[in-house]
């Protein structure tokens, strides 16, 4: 099935939640508001025509000109080898965009990465805490505005440069 | 060190110190301690072609039975606490050998914010290996050096006199 | 408090009138294995699992973070360090990722000499991994053969670009050099004296009563289960999902070669056990060199590298590329916004995927065969963290 037939599906069965235009490339981009995502998802992968079964990425990207964060989900089907890029833009101060780990399992660590990295929050998530930083981190790393700290218990994150001699 | 053939057949005269530093120095077990990309080439440095047993450095599991911890790759600032802990499992005397440019000085990961520039900030090392990665030749010239530091360490020295009497 | 059998799902009897309670261990971070700086808050009921929960994040060195520090062409050597145990395939990745922003064709020339050092990288991978399944195991002489045969493989990757493990070797646009003379003629001297070897190692391991006993039947993955959790490569191919990247969605000149795509079927125990995706991991050798040997025999004249400027500054716009990694398809998501630097790029990996499973898996599961697992998934810290 091509990416025109799956955007115009979704469209149907959405409504407005999912915006009319759809980016052409190998991996199309449909857009959806971010509260119908798991709307989207559960009817992307239990339709038998469109079989959605592999979530194969979820990236966060921070937009920081257009104050939003956008979330990427790539999604790919073994039965049918159509592959589809689902899009939702959240406001960046408060990111909120509600869980696919129960659709897709491996969202779970897919999500907390997430949250850990940008702070994007995703409502019903069975355990979001951070996966990669330290129970401990302050603030979320892949934010444009993060700021280094400068030390962290006690080991200091500056050094001299071995060029000065 | 120099051995004194006293006895032609059957007796070899050295100093204490010699004789105890060049054992000790002929059987330094280091601790398997690979983090990252370096722990690869000291897995290499250890296999059948540059051999790192026949300098009688075997690898150890635990830091209770090891003289050395070869700190391969980058130290995260989640890891340096454990290295740190580590460390100070190991019972004296214990050297350290700084591998990779990683755990020198941070390396080409200076740029993060969740890496520790250089293993030194947590423990004191006695050898720096650099390359990215070491070849192997470059970690066996490492052990070779720290067999000479081994080798010119003093245990037996005589009290010093006091000057003012 | 006593511990009912039924939830750990198995047989066993707990004599009358014994307290026993949950164990709370901590394997890892130091740990004698090679597969990194992995943690596992095991809790145990005497030697059987209830849960092992994965703590990761001891070798995040913030790689996705740095691209927006050092722009495209910079960011080539970190990609090396994404998995530095088969770097060739992620500095393609990359390349293929700048590639498809700016829709830059590599030459034939260059996309054979990518396919060769890929190859290489995976067999070399693969005995790293098949290596380090066996000292898990127990069996230390797999380990030292295999390390044996991956020096060789360094020496002939080290002719062609410097570097024995982190290779730097692809640019955008194609390959960074050409390959040496008299190349091609010890390629496939090493291609000759190392085929038969995959068979003798098979002799001496794969079907050893021990291996099959300790990894037959353990933590069987349905190919259900692999996909919704997003297990890829050789983990998903040891469920029986006949999936491989280079065939099913082929990029660069795979379509060229002709290959077969081992999968498990189930032959010591259940379907997708660990002794499976070990097996298909041995297979995967036979066919990369069969690979090989057509890529080395036709390869075409021409340059190895498109003529790409040193700003590299692609149209804004978003990229995913897969490719076919040893740990299975990595994805490469770039982001761009016209400057010469990336927006956001994120690193999707094979061990990423696996180690989300084992919390699954290990319930029920003994300790020791925890470590037959994550040896069969083939985790590397590198790719889990990034």
């Amino acid at each position: 099935m091509d990416a025109a037939e799956i955007h115009r599906r979704l469209r149907e069965k959405l409504g407005n939640s999912a915006l009319p235009e759809m980016t052409e490339s190998e991996w199309a981009t449909t857009e959806v508001l971010p509260a119908a995502v798991a709307e989207a998802s559960r009817y992307l992968k239990e339709d038998p025509e469109l079989a959605f079964d592999c979530l194969s990425n979820l990236s966060a990207v921070d937009r920081k000109s257009d104050d939003r964060i956008d979330v990427y989900y790539h999604l790919y089907s073994y039965g049918h080898r159509h592959k589809l890029t689902l899009k939702a833009s959240c406001p960046r101060l408060d990111p909120v965009l509600p869980t696919v780990s129960t659709i897709w399992p491996i969202g779970d660590w897919l999500e907390r990465e997430a949250f850990d990295l940008m702070g994007v929050n995703f409502v019903g998530h069975r355990d979001l805490r951070r996966l990669l930083m330290p129970e401990d981190w302050v603030g979320h790393p892949l934010r444009k505005d993060f700021v280094e700290p400068e030390e962290y218990h006690g080991i200091s994150t500056r050094r001299e440069s071995l060029l000065k001699l | 060190m120099s051995l004194i053939n006293t006895i032609p057949e059957s007796v070899v005269t050295s100093k204490i110190d010699d004789v105890l530093n060049w054992t000790r120095k002929s059987s330094v077990w280091y601790m398997l301690f690979g983090l990252a990309c370096c722990a690869i080439e000291m897995m290499q440095t250890g296999g059948p072609r540059s051999d790192l047993d026949r300098f009688g450095a075997v690898p150890r599991a635990t830091p209770r039975v090891s003289d050395l911890i070869i700190v391969s790759g980058t130290l995260t600032l989640k890891m340096a606490l454990r290295t740190k802990l580590l460390y100070e499992q190991m019972p004296d005397p214990k050297y350290a050998i700084s591998m990779g440019s990683c755990a020198n000085c941070g390396g080409l990961f200076q740029l993060a914010y969740s890496v520790c520039d250089g293993v030194d900030k947590v423990i004191p090392v006695d050898v720096y290996v650099p390359g990215c990665p070491p070849r192997p030749e470059a970690l066996t010239e490492g052990l070779l050096k720290l067999q000479d530091k081994i080798q010119q360490e003093r245990w037996l020295v005589r009290a010093p006199e006091s000057a003012a009497v | 408090m006593s511990t009912t059998s039924v939830e750990i799902g198995l047989e066993r009897e707990t004599p009358a009138g014994l307290e026993t309670e949950e164990m709370t261990l901590n394997m890892g971070p130091q740990h004698p294995s090679t597969h990194g700086v992995l943690r596992f808050v095991v809790k145990a009921d005497g030697e059987i699992m209830r849960r092992a929960i994965p703590d990761i994040g001891y070798l995040h060195r913030s790689i996705e973070k740095i691209s927006e520090k050092v722009g495209y062409h910079g960011f080539m050597p970190y990609t090396d360090r994404v998995d530095y145990v088969s770097a060739m395939q992620c500095n393609q990745g990359w390349a293929m990722a700048c590639e498809a922003l700016a829709e830059i064709e590599v030459p034939r020339r260059g996309e054979y000499c990518r396919v060769i050092a890929c190859e290489f990288g995976r067999i070399a991978s693969h005995l790293i991994s098949v290596g380090a399944t066996g000292m898990d195991i127990g069996a230390f002489t797999p380990f030292t053969h295999a390390l044996r045969e991956r020096e060789k493989i360094n020496d002939i990757l080290e002719e062609l670009c410097g570097a024995r493990l982190t290779f730097n070797y692809m640019r955008i646009g194609g390959c960074a050099w050409d390959i040496p003379p008299g190349f091609i003629r010890r390629a496939t001297a090493f291609l000759d004296k190392f085929e038969p070897l995959i068979d003798e190692y098979n002799e001496l391991i794969s079907f050893n009563k021990i291996y099959t006993e300790r990894m037959g039947n353990v933590a069987p993955v349905s190919p259900e289960m692999a996909i919704a959790y997003n297990l890829v490569g050789p983990n998903l191919r040891g469920s029986g999902v006949k999936y491989d990247v280079r065939t099913d969605e082929p990029y660069s000149v795979y379509p060229e070669f002709d290959f077969e795509v081992p999968i498990g079927e189930g032959k010591m125990g259940a379907l997708g056990d660990c002794w499976d995706r070990y097996m298909v991991r041995m297979d995967e050798m036979k066919e990369s060199c069969k690979i090989l040997r057509q890529a080395l025999g036709g390869l075409p004249e021409g340059p190895v590298v498109a003529k790409v400027g040193r700003t590299f500054k692609p149209p804004a716009g978003e990229a995913y590329v897969r490719v076919e990694g040893s740990r299975g398809d990595m994805g490469w998501f770039v982001v761009s916004d016209g400057t010469a630097f990336p927006v956001r790029t994120h690193i999707r990996t094979g061990s990423y995927s696996a180690m989300a499973i084992v919390e699954e898996l290990s319930q029920g599961l003994m300790i020791a065969d925890l470590i037959a697992v994550i040896a069969s998934l083939d985790i590397v810290a590198p790719e889990v963290d990034r």
